[in-house]
């Protein structure tokens, strides 16, 4: 799979305006003060691709350690907030339970806000991870909200967000956890930025898969590979290698995928040889 | 009136049920419903109004014309039997139209004037939301619904509040969307059952499929539930965990 070239595709100010200011001081950055009206208009899912990947290689490398996931992750949610006009974007990590891996954020405000809902046990973040979903919630002053999830949505009220979007971050049965967009002005968020929000989360969902390992060169090797339309056999192979090492169906997708980054081949082919049953993760 | 066979019931259900398929014509579906409403009653008019986002009730089909009048006099003039259902969640039984002109100073005289005796509204629910109501108007001296056959009435406005809310979310293009997510990744879920269960079992993808639909079927699941099950669970079900290469 060839990557186009991720050449300039943003005409955002945005982007050139916070240049300056996220390096060092990223984890304090005030949240923007921009909408969820929706970015420049995307058409296509290379192009998201594209977009998405471009501006994850603009964001710098949190200055806290060697790079990690975490650190991968921290980038993909800053990056999610300029592509999708979010004043925040958090990602949870959890268990298979539900209950709290790590969090990571665009930035301070959003960390707290990704964190409240699972430790508070209530949010769309809870219910997309639940309802296995997304939880799309326009307006947080709207009376079902305030029914459905009373303290959380008080404590959005306080911190001035007025909309929700929350992402399962799941390949079938297999559950990592969830993305959730915190935005400072209500509305439906517009068809070309969900796609787009959808993309963040293939991707925040294969840096989490992929470890330590470098998330840029992963999607860009795989990324389009698993996004150019679903696969059955890569699916299938899952439910194989599942059984073959008797893990759980997220830890047969991480080895599935790490021994297709070994052996540098498309993961597609991987799948189809252990459906064809040419290869086996068992050793036997 | 007396209470509706079990049969007859099981008819009109089954009926109703079947045009909740893939794509069916919502405002045809209500239709349906509020004129099998009107026969099970045995009732003159039964209406159905809905709400819009902004709280505001809408007619959405009647039995017969008079119904779309009688929705319109209670929307118009901000009161009325379908009006309280929606505004409380609580089904309106059994009210006499002749002495409920202190609840209703407008549309019981309207009501009455037009020949109406008796009037029920059942609310329209989906968990702790109302999205509407359904009215029941009799034109018959006494008792219109037996006591039981008031929950029968109650189920299809049950029902017909699971077509709407079905329809709303596919007219929303970001609910499109959800539902699509949501149904391609149980697509997802059924690849890996069958990856498991072909593993599991020793025989092809495609046969570990007809496998775990047959499961499902003699088991009346879901085959997504299943599915789930299989990957998440195994052991759980036996007639799949036997360990095979």
């Amino acid at each position: 799979m060839s990557l186009p070239t991720p050449a300039a595709p943003l005409n955002d100010p945005r982007k050139v305006r916070n240049a300056g200011v996220f390096p060092g001081t990223l984890l304090f950055a005030a949240p923007s003060r921009a909408r969820c009206a929706g970015g420049p208009k995307v058409t296509g899912s290379t192009d998201r691709w594209v977009r998405a990947l471009g501006l994850i290689a603009e964001q710098p490398w949190p200055d806290d350690g060697s790079p990690g996931v975490r650190q991968s992750l921290s980038r993909i949610c800053r990056a999610a907030v300029h592509a999708l006009s979010a004043s925040g974007v958090g990602v949870n990590v959890l268990t298979r339970d539900g209950t709290q891996g790590y969090v990571v954020a665009s930035d301070d405000a959003a960390y707290l806000l990704a964190e409240l809902q699972f430790t508070l046990g209530e949010g769309p973040g809870v219910d997309a991870f639940h309802t296995r979903r997304p939880v799309l919630v326009t307006d947080l002053g709207a009376e079902d909200a305030m029914a459905r999830w009373p303290l959380w949505v008080a404590a959005m009220a306080e911190r001035r967000i007025c909309a929700a979007y929350a992402f399962p971050l799941q390949v079938g049965a297999a559950r990592l956890g969830v993305m959730v967009l915190f935005c400072e002005q209500a509305g439906p968020m517009p068809g070309d930025t969900l796609d787009q929000a959808l993309t963040f989360a293939e991707i925040v969902m294969m840096t989490v898969l992929d470890g330590e390992g470098n998330p840029d060169q992963g999607a860009q090797a795989l990324g389009f590979d698993d996004a150019s339309g679903y696969r059955a056999e890569v699916a299938q192979a899952q439910g194989m290698i599942m059984v073959q090492l008797g893990v759980s169906i997220g830890d047969a997708l991480i080895r599935l995928r790490a021994h297709a980054y070994a052996e540098s081949r498309p993961l597609h082919q991987v799948a189809r040889d252990v459906v064809d049953r040419k290869l086996r993760f068992d050793g036997s | 009136m007396t209470t509706v066979s079990p049969l007859r019931l099981a008819k009109v259900f089954v009926e109703v049920s079947d045009t909740l398929v893939d794509e069916f014509d919502l405002i045809e579906f209500l239709h349906l419903l509020t004129m099998r409403a009107a026969e099970l009653a045995d009732a003159n008019v039964v209406g159905l109004v809905l709400a819009n986002q902004h709280g505001q009730l809408q007619f959405m089909a009647g039995s017969r014309e008079e119904a779309r009048l009688l929705e319109l006099f209670q929307i118009q003039n901000d009161e009325g039997p379908c009006l309280d259902a929606f505004r409380t969640g609580v089904t309106v039984v059994d009210t006499d139209l002749r002495s409920a002109a202190t609840r209703w100073p407008q549309f019981a005289p309207h009501a009455t004037a037009a020949g109406f005796r008796y009037v029920y509204a059942f609310p329209l629910r989906l968990r702790a939301q109302v999205i509407g109501a359904l009215n029941v108007f009799g034109v018959d001296d006494g008792r219109l619904l037996a006591d039981d056959d008031i929950p029968i009435v109650q189920a299809l406005a049950d029902l017909a509040s699971i077509a709407i809310l079905q329809e709303r979310f596919m007219s929303r293009a970001d609910e499109l969307t959800v539902q699509l997510q949501s149904a391609l990744n149980s697509r997802v879920v059924i690849e890996q059952a069958k990856g498991a269960i072909a593993q599991s079992s020793g025989v092809t993808v495609d046969e570990a499929f007809s496998l775990i639909r047959g499961y499902a079927r003699s088991k009346n699941l879901r085959l997504v539930d299943v599915a789930r099950t299989i990957v998440t669970d195994l052991a759980a079900i036996p007639e799949f965990a036997r360990p095979g290469r």
